[in-house]
C-alpha cells in the first residue's frame, strides 16, 4: 500500500539519479532525458496527478542539481509537460513508434528551450552534439513505456 | 497533486472530474513560466539565492551520493581485485616520488625563508601562508552548457565560496556554490569564468578565460606587440584576489597575429587536466598572517 503511493515519487527520483549519475565523457553526451521521459509517462497515463505543477517540482530539482540558474529546467519542463497534458487523449491513440516520434520531438523542444534559456544568460554558443539526448530518448521511450505501464498496472495505481 | 479515490471502473469519467479541480491546465502553465521566469531573473541578474542555495544543495545531497554509489562501488571492488604486485610496485614509485619531493621540499623551505627575509628588507608584503585540504571528485555535470564539478567537502570543512581549487598539477577552479557535505567547483575552461595570469617568462599579465571546451581557454584583448610565444607557461598572478599567485595555470598553444583583427588571437591549455580529475587540493591563504608595514618597520 505505501509502495504504491509513493511509486510515482520513487520513479522519479529514480530518473533524477540516473539524469545525474556519473558517466565517461563520450556515453555521456548520449544520455537520454531520464527525468522528461518518466514525467512524459505520468503524464499521458494519469493526467490529473502528473501535469504542470509536478514538471515544475522536478524541473526545479533539476536545476539544483545541475547547477544552472534557478528556474531554466523548471520552464523548459512546464512547457513541455503542458503539451503533453493539452494532448494526453490524442497521443495516448498513437502507435508506440509515433508516440516515440512525439516524445522525439518534446524532447527537441526541451534541449532547444534550455538552451536558449542558457543562451540569454550567458554566452554558451549551439553544437549539435546537444541534440543527442533527443535521439537516446526516442529510441528509449517504447522500452520505458513498456516497463512503466508494467509498474502501473502491477500496483493498479490510478 | 490531487488523489481523489476513483472507485468507478470507468476511470476516463472519473479522471475528467478530477481534472475540473484546481487551477486549469492554462493557468497552473502560466503560473510555472511566471515562477521560473522571476526565478531566473531573481537567481541570475540579482544573485538572490546565497544562502538559500547552500540549504537546496544540502537538501538535494543525498540524490548526490546515491547517483555516485556505482561507480563508488565499481573502484572500490577494482582496490579489492588490485594484485599484491601491481600493490608492491605502486608504493616502491610513491616511495622514490616521495624521497625526490621531500629533497625539494627541504630547498623549499630554506628559499621561503631567504625570500621572506629579502621581501621584508624591500618593505613589500611577505608570502602567506597556505592551508590545504584534500577532496575527492564526486560528481561532474552533465549539464553540458557549464563545465562543473561537486568535491567532497562543504562548510561543516570550512569551504567557502570563491575557494581556489587546483589540482597536483595545477589551476583547475573555484568554488561556486557550497552545501553542509560537498560543494560544487566552477572549472577553469567554463564559458563563464576568467582568471587573471602573468606569463612566467616575462610577467606580462593577462586575462585567461574559459572556452567552454576543457581543454582550451582563450586570452583576450593581447594587443599584437605583446610579447608571448608558444609554449609559454601562465601562472595566476594573483590580481583577482581570488587565486593566489604562482600555480600554474595554462600554456599557450597558439597565437595568431592577424593584423586586421584588433587584438591577437591566443589559445592556451589548461596544464590541469579538467577531464580526468579525482583528487583535488582546496586553499585557504591566511590573510591574517599577513604582517602589516608597520609591525616590520620595527
Amino acid at each position: 500500500m505505501s509502495f504504491r503511493s509513493y511509486a510515482i515519487a520513487l520513479s522519479l527520483i529514480c530518473a533524477l539519479v540516473l539524469q545525474i549519475m556519473p558517466l565517461p565523457a563520450f556515453v555521456d553526451l548520449y544520455r537520454p532525458d531520464w527525468v522528461l521521459l518518466v514525467l512524459c509517462y505520468w503524464t499521458l497515463a494519469l493526467p490529473h496527478r502528473v501535469n504542470v505543477g509536478v514538471a515544475f517540482i522536478n524541473g526545479l530539482i533539476l536545476d539544483v542539481l545541475l547547477g544552472s540558474s534557478l528556474g531554466v529546467h523548471s520552464f523548459a519542463m512546464c512547457v513541455s509537460i503542458y503539451v503533453l497534458a493539452a494532448n494526453y487523449k490524442r497521443l495516448r491513440n498513437y502507435s508506440l513508434w509515433q508516440q516515440a516520434f512525439v516524445i522525439g520531438v518534446i524532447s527537441a523542444f526541451y534541449n532547444l528551450i534550455v538552451f536558449w534559456l542558457q543562451h540569454l544568460l550567458t554566452d554558451v554558443y549551439f553544437l549539435f552534439t546537444y541534440m543527442w539526448p533527443v535521439v537516446s530518448s526516442m529510441i528509449l521511450w517504447p522500452w520505458l513505456f513498456w516497463l512503466l505501464r508494467k509498474l502501473r498496472r502491477q500496483l493498479r495505481i490510478s | 497533486m490531487q488523489a481523489h479515490e476513483c472507485k468507478s471502473p470507468n476511470w476516463h469519467y472519473c479522471m475528467n472530474l478530477n481534472f475540473s479541480v484546481g487551477p486549469s491546465l492554462q493557468h497552473r502553465l502560466a503560473l510555472g513560466l511566471l515562477l521560473s521566469v522571476s526565478l531566473i531573473i531573481f537567481d541570475h541578474k540579482f544573485n538572490g539565492f546565497g544562502t538559500t542555495r547552500v540549504y537546496l544543495n544540502s537538501l538535494v545531497s543525498p540524490l548526490q551520493y546515491l547517483a555516485n554509489l556505482p561507480g563508488e562501488l565499481l573502484s572500490a571492488s577494482a582496490t579489492q581485485l588490485a594484485s599484491h604486485q601491481q600493490l608492491l610496485d605502486e608504493n616502491a614509485q610513491l616511495t622514490l616520488q616521495a624521497t625526490l619531493m621531500s629533497e625539494e621540499l627541504q630547498r623549499m623551505t630554506f628559499l621561503k625563508e631567504e625570500n621572506n627575509r629579502l621581501r621584508r628588507l624591500l618593505n613589500s608584503p611577505t608570502n602567506v601562508n597556505i592551508r590545504k585540504l584534500v577532496a575527492e571528485l564526486m560528481a561532474v555535470d552533465n549539464n553540458p552548457y557549464s563545465h562543473q564539478i561537486v568535491v567532497n567537502k562543504g562548510t561543516i570543512n570550512g569551504v567557502f565560496e570563491g575557494q581556489p581549487v587546483l589540482d597536483e598539477s595545477g589551476v583547475v577552479g573555484q568554488i561556486m556554490q557550497v552545501s553542509s557535505t560537498n560543494s560544487r567547483v566552477l572549472l577553469i575552461a567554463d564559458i563563464t569564468h576568467a582568471i587573471p595570469v602573468r606569463v612566467a617568462r616575462n610577467n606580462v599579465r593577462l586575462v585567461a578565460t574559459g572556452s567552454g571546451s576543457l581543454d582550451e581557454l582563450h586570452i583576450q584583448h593581447v594587443p599584437h606587440s605583446a610579447d608571448l610565444q608558444v609554449g609559454d607557461l601562465l601562472l595566476s598572478s594573483g590580481l583577482g584576489k581570488v587565486f593566489p599567485e604562482g600555480y600554474p595555470v595554462a600554456e599557450i598553444t597558439s597565437i595568431v597575429r592577424d593584423e586586421s583583427r584588433p587584438f591577437a588571437v591566443v589559445r592556451a591549455k589548461p596544464i590541469a587536466q579538467l577531464d580526468r580529475l579525482k583528487y583535488l587540493l582546496l586553499l585557504w591563504t591566511d590573510e591574517q598572517e599577513l604582517p602589516e608595514p608597520e609591525e616590520i618597520e620595527q
